[in-house]
């Protein structure tokens, strides 16, 4: 039998990154195909090379046997490929027929929209899929599940054959990954291929027949579902065991460093209360936008707040003030490495120095060299690789970028180091680098509040795993009892305040 | 090339090229160059253009707009512009001859309460811009209108021209022995200040990471709106001492001094290579363009050219300023990527 899609040694490359290097995959009809690999491993590349975003540099993408190139999006989409992301892209103010429909609508005369049929064959779609959403509502205000099953029955109205789920269960409550994966078995049994992405591994046994193992832009090895067990799934993916991954050394928790008190954005967040003591790693954990990014901005004082307290050392913290922050011993690793944490035109020497550009002048000025020695001392601790430390950042990759906004605040001897996402985005290698440098600085008495969406992140490298769920606190979980489930449940609101 | 030239990471952090090779290519060399070509060639084909008298008077005409264009290039590179600037001239002119009227008789005085005017009115921009948040460019034009009408509101249609002649004539002055005025040695003071504090100082590093990215330096802690403010208050007093210069080296203020030298000291600052849209640029090359700008319209005069004409080569000059320098990045971008040292680590763009 041929696989109804087939990927056979495609290499895709961005400027100098390799992101994809000798990539397959095979999809058969009525088959549920698990792809896993670590964030960075290349599956949102080959993901988008299979919808058509783009085009491999080498290799080919093979359907039905045959070659074919993809120009666009709408090229994959008539050649019978869905794509279903994370978050779906919906128009909020159109209804949700108009949504499935969008360029396809069904016409009466004179080339008008005719809404009825239109309605009807939402109605039937919907109706195959066993959900009820009611077609003539607006998409906004539809939950993330909802929506994913309206991208669904877009894909079932032009006859997708191969429907890629990219990470659908992110977001979803327990009831809801349910009814997507009754959904998506339907499907299958109806002889569609799907390609699902997850990190979550109960999800991808219960659900797939086979799986294909990527790590560092590579396809490792593809087998039966039966053949395999989680561990060795996991080994297969980083390619070594995890605890030497997340190297965190064990320390004695020191005096309180950062407290919060009853912080509160109106909005973002409520009330939200916690300690971080010297020496000690704690994440935040939670589903995108459940507000751990912006509790953090606020505690640094780029955005302000309605309500609460943040003390540094016992003493209280004046809001909405990053200099005053900065002087108190905080820093803050933005998530945004391009836009926040970074002057992207500006060199490596200028970007690593910025915050410490008062402590390195002589009587408020910048002659001799201090920036220059500064500069040169911390990309030699962080290994950044550069031609020259006088090289705008821009010129570097992703994981030489995230080491120079590290050097720039470690240059202040932070007492408190916020980072938000610390390896988002760069390579398993630099990862590890990161996660040993964290690990250091704990031991060294430093509070670590790290904000993370990566679970094995959260797991291997916190003594604490403080949990978000919709802009609240909900759970306060000890490294001991910390594990993927009881995390996952506190983020998705399956469980009440356990803190 | 031999790939063998790699770079490794154990010989990186190396200076970047010699000083000369950074000069030669840049839109500063382009614009020292051209000055010396205007020279040679104006000196050469056009009577009167070269002699003493000659850069006398053109430094008489670009001392204002130099004054200004100091504090402009600061407010330029962090993104920001101040189009007021005349505006604050004409009415500190107008405030400094009615005090005058009025008989405050102290010369120091009377700087004095006008570099505070042009400093109130520099923060009044200020306020609007960072307090209120609103577009620089929208306020400025607001209180160029303002401030001029303010001028007409102090002096009406007079002219307050009756000042001791030991003022009139000691602003104007020459360094003894030279033709030069010695007020060019204010400004090259005020130049070297604002080209320490720019080059060699925390603030100024924090402007082009401003003008690069507010966010990000808002991130790295720097006071974005403070600093924005304090440069408008800073533009304002140096526009008063501007107005200060120009009533003294007239012998009169009058409400309508110095309408549309904004023009003028925006024009020189872009032609010096400030980006418009923040984050790139500096002095050297804005000192030159004051001069070029200077030099080619008084050769001109001379030479006859209508006024009209004397017009276009403004406009014409500032369209290539906007578009030279970035023609000039293009090519070492290009001379760049031909280096083998910086193609290591290069990310998609």
């Amino acid at each position: 039998m041929l696989p109804v899609l087939a990927l056979e040694g495609v290499d895709k490359s961005f400027g100098a990154v390799a992101a994809l290097r000798d990539a397959r995959l095979e999809l058969y009809a009525g088959e549920a195909h698990a792809l896993v690999g670590e964030n960075g491993a290349g599956k949102s590349t080959l993901v988008k090379i299979l919808a058509g975003v783009h085009g491999p540099d080498t290799g080919s993408v093979l359907l039905d046997g045959q070659p074919v190139a993809f120009g666009s999006p709408a090229d994959a989409r008539a050649a019978g490929i869905a794509v279903i992301y994370q978050e779906p892209t919906l128009f909020p103010d159109l209804s949700v027929a108009e949504n499935i429909f969008m360029g396809r609508q069904p016409l009466k005369g004179l080339r008008r929209i005719d809404a009825a049929a239109m309605r009807e064959r939402t109605n039937e779609l919907f109706a195959r899929l066993g959900v009820r959403i009611d077609p003539d509502r607006p998409a906004r205000g539809l939950s993330i599940a909802d929506q994913q099953l309206v991208e669904i029955a877009k894909a079932l109205s032009f006859d997708a054959r191969v429907l890629v789920m990219d990470e659908p269960t992110a977001a979803l409550s327990g009831v809801e990954v349910d009814r997507l994966f009754a959904v998506a078995r339907s499907l299958r049994d109806n002889g569609a291929a799907i390609l699902f992405i997850s990190h979550r591994f109960d999800e991808v046994f219960s659900l797939c027949q086979r799986v294909t193992v990527m790590r560092d832009g590579r396809w490792i090895a593809t087998d039966e579902i039966g053949n395999l067990t989680v561990d060795g799934v996991v080994r297969t993916m980083v390619g070594r065991d995890i605890s030497a991954l997340f190297p965190k050394m064990a320390t004695e928790p020191g005096e309180v460093r950062l407290q919060v008190d009853g912080l509160t954005r109106h909005g973002y967040f409520d009330d939200v209360s916690f300690t971080v003591r010297g020496g000690e790693i704690v994440a935040l954990a939670g589903l995108v936008g459940a507000g751990r990014s912006e509790v953090a901005r606020a505690i640094f004082g780029v955005d302000r707040y309605d309500a609460g307290q943040v003390r540094v050392d016992g003493r209280p913290l004046r809001p909405g003030a990053p200099p005053a922050a900065i002087d108190a011993g905080l820093a803050l690793v933005p998530e945004d490495r391009r836009q926040q944490g970074l002057v992207m035109e500006l060199s490596i020497e200028r970007n690593a120095t910025l915050p410490r550009r008062w402590a390195l002048s002589r009587l408020g000025l910048l002659f001799g060299g201090g920036e220059r020695r500064s500069a040169a001392e911390w990309a030699k601790r962080l290994q950044v690789k550069a031609a020259r430390n006088t090289d705008p950042v821009s010129t570097l990759s992703g994981g030489n970028q995230q080491k120079v906004v590290l050097a720039k605040w470690l240059s202040t001897a932070p007492r408190v180091l916020m980072i938000d996402e610390p390896t988002r985005g760069i390579d398993v290698g630099t990862k590890s680098e990161v996660h040993r440098l964290l690990s250091q600085l704990a031991s060294e008495g430093v509070a670590v509040l790290m904000v993370s969406s990566e679970l094995p992140e959260v797991l291997g490298m916190a003594d604490r795993v403080l949990v978000m769920h919709e802009g609240r606190l909900v759970a306060d979980i000890p490294r001991d009892q910390a594990d993927e489930e009881s995390v996952m449940f506190a983020a998705t609101g399956q469980r009440g305040a356990a803190a | 090339m031999a790939t063998d030239t790699l770079v490794t990471p154990a010989r990186t952090a190396k200076a970047g090229p010699p000083a000369w090779r950074r000069l030669f290519g840049s839109w500063d060399a382009v614009l020292i160059l051209a000055l010396l070509v205007v020279v040679l060639v104006a000196s050469a084909t056009i009577e009167g253009v070269g002699s003493p008298r000659f850069y006398r008077f053109v430094a008489l005409e670009a001392i204002p707009i130099a004054l200004i264009a100091l504090p402009m290039t600061l407010v330029i590179i962090t993104g920001e512009i101040d189009l007021s600037v005349a505006s604050t001239v004409g009415l500190t002119c107008s405030v400094l001859g009615q005090l005058w009227y009025l008989g405050v008789t102290s010369l120091p005085l009377l700087i004095l309460l006008s570099l505070l005017l042009g400093a109130v009115l520099g923060a009044v921009n200020g306020v609007f811009i960072t307090v209120f948040g609103l577009p620089s460019l929208a306020v400025t034009i607001g209180t160029l209108a303002l401030y001029r009408g303010l001028a007409y509101v102090v002096l009406g249609d007079r002219a307050i021209a009756d000042y001791p002649p030991t003022w009139t004539q000691n602003a104007v002055a020459p360094i003894p022995g030279t033709v030069i005025p010695w007020f060019v040695l204010v400004l090259a003071a005020l130049a070297v200040v604002f080209g320490v504090l720019l080059y060699a100082t925390p603030i100024g590093r924090s402007l082009y990471a401003i003008g690069n990215n507010a966010e990000a330096s808002n991130f790295a802690g720097i006071s974005v709106l403070r600093t924005k403010f304090w440069l408008f208050v800073a533009t304002g007093a140096m526009a008063a001492l501007a107005g200060v210069f120009w009533t003294f080296r007239f012998a009169s203020a009058r409400a309508d001094n110095a309408t549309g030298l904004e023009l003028a000291v925006v024009a020189a600052v872009l032609l010096g290579g400030v980006s418009i849209f923040g984050g790139r640029g500096g002095l050297v090359g804005v000192i030159a363009a004051v001069a070029l700008l200077g030099i080619l319209r008084n050769a001109l005069q001379l030479a006859d050219v209508p006024a009209n004409a004397l017009t276009i080569v403004t406009g014409t000059l500032l369209i290539l300023s906007v578009v030279g320098p970035n023609l000039v990045r293009m090519a070492r971008e290009r001379l760049r990527r031909r280096r083998p040292a910086t193609t290591l680590e290069r990310k998609p763009s």
